[in-house]
């Protein structure tokens, strides 16, 4: 086994390049609890957290659009000013572990993990987020929702590196809300996003399938029928988009949870948000 | 350029000291390293997987779970451990609150609540209840029920402010 350290983006690039295979380490808090097991003993490990490149944002009020490093850890994304950008991610930034677990994590390793249960994960696909992928060779962007192929499987090529999410600055209200057995450091359950985004909604669940879902059917319904100047959806149809987010979910049953219950939890959590979306009823 | 380390000797700074790791496997957690190559024994081992807070130690000034940083990758960052708070015999405010407000029984977490708190009080001086349940709420205590913990913290924030 060999550790690279490499401590500019350029060195990183290279040392993906001579090691496509190599197992990307950022804040550890994924790889390590597998290492530690011993369910995993990568044969290369790229540790990309001293890359500075990284750990850098940008706001583009032009674009309306936030640049985030893949190397910005949740303590930076859950505070001011990220947090005044993506609430939503932020909301999702302060659910996630403890507080030495946010010292740690990175936004870009819940993209490299891209676990069905990563909190992250549904606000970025609500906000249509982009990820910048970069090798030795180039760079591409990918939107999140063509980035995630399953459970803890990506597009990324051999010799990529995630180096940032793109994620736009949204006009409307924007949150994100989970369930788990407890309230503090919990794995969700399930998990919903959402965001407005001028007379558009988007719902994106987590937890609930092999992927980030999208709820298609109760968006266009709720966007159809919402007064967004008023802040009102009629009750009816409130309930109406919960129900197709339900049939949305495509839960399973495991060590968690059954997927009767996870359905359950979408339609409530999906309430909720549309609720403190469009508060005046 | 980037440091190829295989199982080869590398080095830490470890309480202000450079410590050379030798004879470890290099994927080895900075806990295994610091309890077994080094002989800190202060951070303690009960997870491994950065649910209990018993291992946390400082890293360029950020707590975080000893047992989720890869030890080979901490290279040239400063480490912090219980060992390096106060020198044996003379405990630091923090830990001598904690002895003072029974917030110790078993003792097991207590190195890792030390360094949340030390941490907390850097950056936070006058903690709110909330805050401290917060800030202390990645570290596990089984024993105390965590009101006593509390009360060390408040205690320092108090005596630190001059008002005790």
């Amino acid at each position: 086994m060999s550790v690279l350290v490499p401590t500019s983006l350029d060195a990183a690039l290279t040392a993906l390049a001579d090691h496509p295979d190599a197992t990307v380490l950022s804040g550890g808090t994924d790889l390590m609890v597998e290492v530690n097991s011993g369910h995993r003993r990568p044969e290369h490990v790229v540790a990309v957290s001293r890359v500075p490149e990284l750990s850098t944002w940008r706001h583009d009020p032009v674009a309306g659009s936030l640049r985030i490093g893949a190397g910005i850890r949740y303590t930076e994304i859950e505070r001011d000013p990220i947090a005044s950008w993506s609430p939503a991610l932020a909301q999702a930034a302060r659910t996630v572990g403890s507080p030495q677990i946010r010292h740690a994590a990175t936004i870009g390793g819940n993209v490299g993990t891209c676990s069905p249960a990563g909190d992250g994960l549904p606000v970025l696909r609500a906000l249509d987020a982009v990820v910048e992928l970069r090798s030795a060779t180039g760079t591409r962007q990918v939107p999140f929702g063509e980035f995630m192929t399953g459970p803890k499987r990506t597009v990324r090529a051999p010799g990529e590196l995630i180096t940032a999410i793109v994620v736009p600055v949204a006009d409307g209200y924007q949150g994100y809300t989970k369930v788990g057995v407890r309230n503090a450091m919990v794995i969700a359950t399930a998990s919903v996003a959402l965001v407005v985004r001028g007379h558009s909604v988007a719902i994106a669940l987590g937890s609930v399938g092999p992927t980030i879902l999208r709820c298609p059917e109760a968006e266009v319904l709720a966007a159809s029928s919402a007064d967004f100047e008023a802040g009102h959806l009629p009750a009816d149809v409130l309930a109406e988009c919960c129900e197709l987010a339900r049939a949305a979910a495509r839960p399973i049953d495991d060590h968690r949870s059954t997927a009767d219950y996870r359905r359950h939890a979408v339609g409530v959590l999906t309430g909720r948000l549309l609720r403190r979306a469009f508060p005046n009823g | 350029m980037a440091d190829e380390l295989g199982n080869q000797i590398y080095t830490l700074h470890v309480n202000g000291d450079t410590r050379e790791v030798r004879d470890a496997w290099v994927g080895e957690s900075l806990l295994h390293v610091l309890r077994e190559r080094l002989g800190l024994m202060g951070s303690k081992g009960a997870c491994e997987q950065g649910e209990c807070g018993s291992c946390s130690v400082l890293v360029d000034d950020e707590l975080v779970c000893s047992c989720l940083v890869m030890a080979a990758s901490a290279v040239g960052q400063r480490i912090v451990t219980i060992e390096g708070i106060a020198p044996p015999g003379a405990p630091s405010d923090v830990q001598q609150a904690f002895v003072e407000a029974g917030a110790v029984q078993c003792g097991f977490c207590t190195p890792g609540l030390i360094m949340a708190t030390h941490s907390l009080l850097e950056r936070s001086p006058s903690p709110t209840e909330m805050e401290i349940r917060e800030e202390l709420s990645g570290n596990i205590c089984r024993c105390t029920g965590y009101g006593r913990i509390i009360e060390a913290v408040q205690r320092v924030a108090v005596g630190r402010r001059g008002d005790a």
